[in-house]
């Protein structure tokens, strides 16, 4: 299944540069995978060492902050939308 | 998802504040009611800078009737890309002077109150007492975490914005009515994952885009008007110019707002909290850290060394140590940078202040190149200290 995900302009630098990316997977899980495969590096500043998401990245899959719904497990059918989006202090 | 008025209104506007605030007064939705609520606000802008600016300007212009501002910092060159608050006769003004004499200058109908003080856990929850609502355009993470939490214990409202390069982040946090910061971001990253404005860079147009979002909640806060950005994370992309919203939840876990908070008052230490160096790197810098007049020692000597700069290509475009290797921090994370490093030659590593530098040294010991080292300062000390005709960022 195919999706888009936004990368935050801190994680353009796994991906060329690009903002938008399209990435294959039934479940949030696979997604990140596939990201990983196509994108060297990605998943770990995604994931922790225990493969859980990190507590200063939402994942989102739509609007829902997959913390509150399956968290890798969380469902993403054909033409979801997912960002990921870091926390940043700048101001 | 509307709330009420956070503030009772005035009791009248007098006739220079119905001249001055009249674009205001024929908005229904804000009209003499909105307004004189607005007059009787308090509001505490955290941080002159960036976010502060557009902030203090935009809610000293709408008449915001007690504008508190706070701030430690004095303004520097590299400040007025962005801070339009400040002015090229402010440079190495405090900001909240020069920040103070601005809003006077847009608006003599208000109050400003400044607080020239570094904001820490044994006055946060004083300054923050005397306010309706804090505005947050802080620079950090240990700050914003001991805000949000102050705010919290106090059932303040939190606007918060966010910004780095070209991305935008802006939200409500409010216990009260929804989630908190930490409900959004439930710990902060590790040290040297996240890179700062002052690493990174930030589009000075951004400060505004972003401000003025805050100023437009916080307004709407004290008026009770329209949806407040309670419980949504606004995300901006000026390359791609779009906005979008995303939910954020109340986390019943959540230590300080949660079912059952665990945290009940301030944290002892915000700064460990966050962790402006790691564990590692703290650990590698001991005994292990020169000076830049070391630095020069050891170059007029002609003492063997390989000194890398772990800084990124374009900061190393803009200024650069003479002699200095570039090979950004990124390849020593990924381990790809060590098989550049002479094992014959004292491994001597710099970057902009000495953080990234020191996140650096720490992969290079555990190399096993004992005897490296990085420069404390790094380039803005050299520049400072040992050639003052290079330029500074």
């Amino acid at each position: 299944m195919s999706v888009s995900v936004r990368i935050p302009t801190i994680l353009r630098t796994y991906t060329g540069g690009e903002s938008e990316v399209k990435a294959d997977g039934d479940t949030l899980r696979a997604v990140v995978a596939d990201l990983e495969a196509n994108f060297t590096g990605i998943s770990a500043r995604i994931l922790d060492d225990a493969g859980k998401i990190r507590r200063f990245v939402n994942v989102y899959v739509g609007d829902e902050d997959v913390r509150f719904t399956e968290g890798l497990d969380t469902p993403t059918p054909a033409g979801a939308q997912i960002s990921i989006i870091p926390a940043v202090a700048g101001g | 998802m509307t709330l009420p008025p956070l503030v009772e209104p005035a009791a009248e506007l007098t006739r220079a504040e119905v001249n001055r605030y009249s674009r205001h007064l024929i908005i229904p939705d804000v009209g003499m009611d909105g307004q004189k609520r607005l007059k009787n606000a308090k509001v505490l802008v955290v941080g002159a800078g960036g976010l502060g600016s557009p902030a203090l300007m935009y809610l000293a212009a709408a008449g915001v009737g007690t504008l508190g501002l706070i701030d430690f910092d004095i303004v520097d060159e590299s400040n007025l890309q962005r801070q339009v608050i400040h002015r090229q006769s402010s440079l190495g003004m405090p900001k909240v002077e020069s920040a103070a004499a601005t809003v006077r200058d847009i608006n003599p109908l208000i109050d400003v109150v400044v607080h020239n003080t570094v904001l820490d856990r044994d006055n946060v929850l004083d300054i923050f007492s005397q306010y309706d609502l804090i505005l947050d355009g802080t620079d950090n993470f240990a700050t914003r975490y001991m805000v949000n939490d102050a705010a919290v214990l106090l059932g303040k409202p939190y606007v918060w914005g966010s910004i780095y390069r070209f991305d935008g982040q802006a939200s409500v946090f409010w216990a009260e009515h929804g989630p908190c910061y930490r409900c959004l971001y439930p710990e902060p990253p590790p040290p040297g994952m996240v890179p700062s404005c002052a690493e990174g860079g930030v589009l000075g147009v951004l400060c505004a885009s972003i401000g003025s979002i805050q100023v437009n909640e916080a307004i709407k806060l004290l008026a009770g008007i329209g949806e407040p950005l309670v419980g949504r994370l606004m995300i901006y992309d000026a390359l791609e110019m779009t906005y979008r919203t995303v939910k954020v939840h109340k986390d019943p876990e959540c230590p300080l707002c949660g079912k059952n908070p665990t945290q009940t008052e301030l944290l002892e230490d915000y700064e460990a909290f966050c962790g402006a160096v790691s564990e590692e790197a703290t650990e590698a810098v001991k005994d292990s850290t020169i000076s830049v007049h070391d630095l020069k020692a050891m170059q007029d000597r002609g003492d063997d060394i390989f000194l890398v700069d772990v800084r990124e290509p374009n900061e190393y475009e803009i200024v650069s140590i003479p002699g200095a290797t570039l090979i950004p921090k990124g390849e020593f994370l990924d381990g790809s940078a060590l098989p550049r490093l002479p094992q014959d030659k004292k491994i001597v590593l710099h970057c902009k202040s000495g953080v990234r530098s020191a996140e650096a040294l720490a992969v290079v010991k555990n190399a096993g190149f004992a005897d490296a080292v990085h420069v404390g300062g790094g380039v803005v000390a050299w520049v400072n200290q040992i050639d003052p005709s290079l330029p500074a960022y």
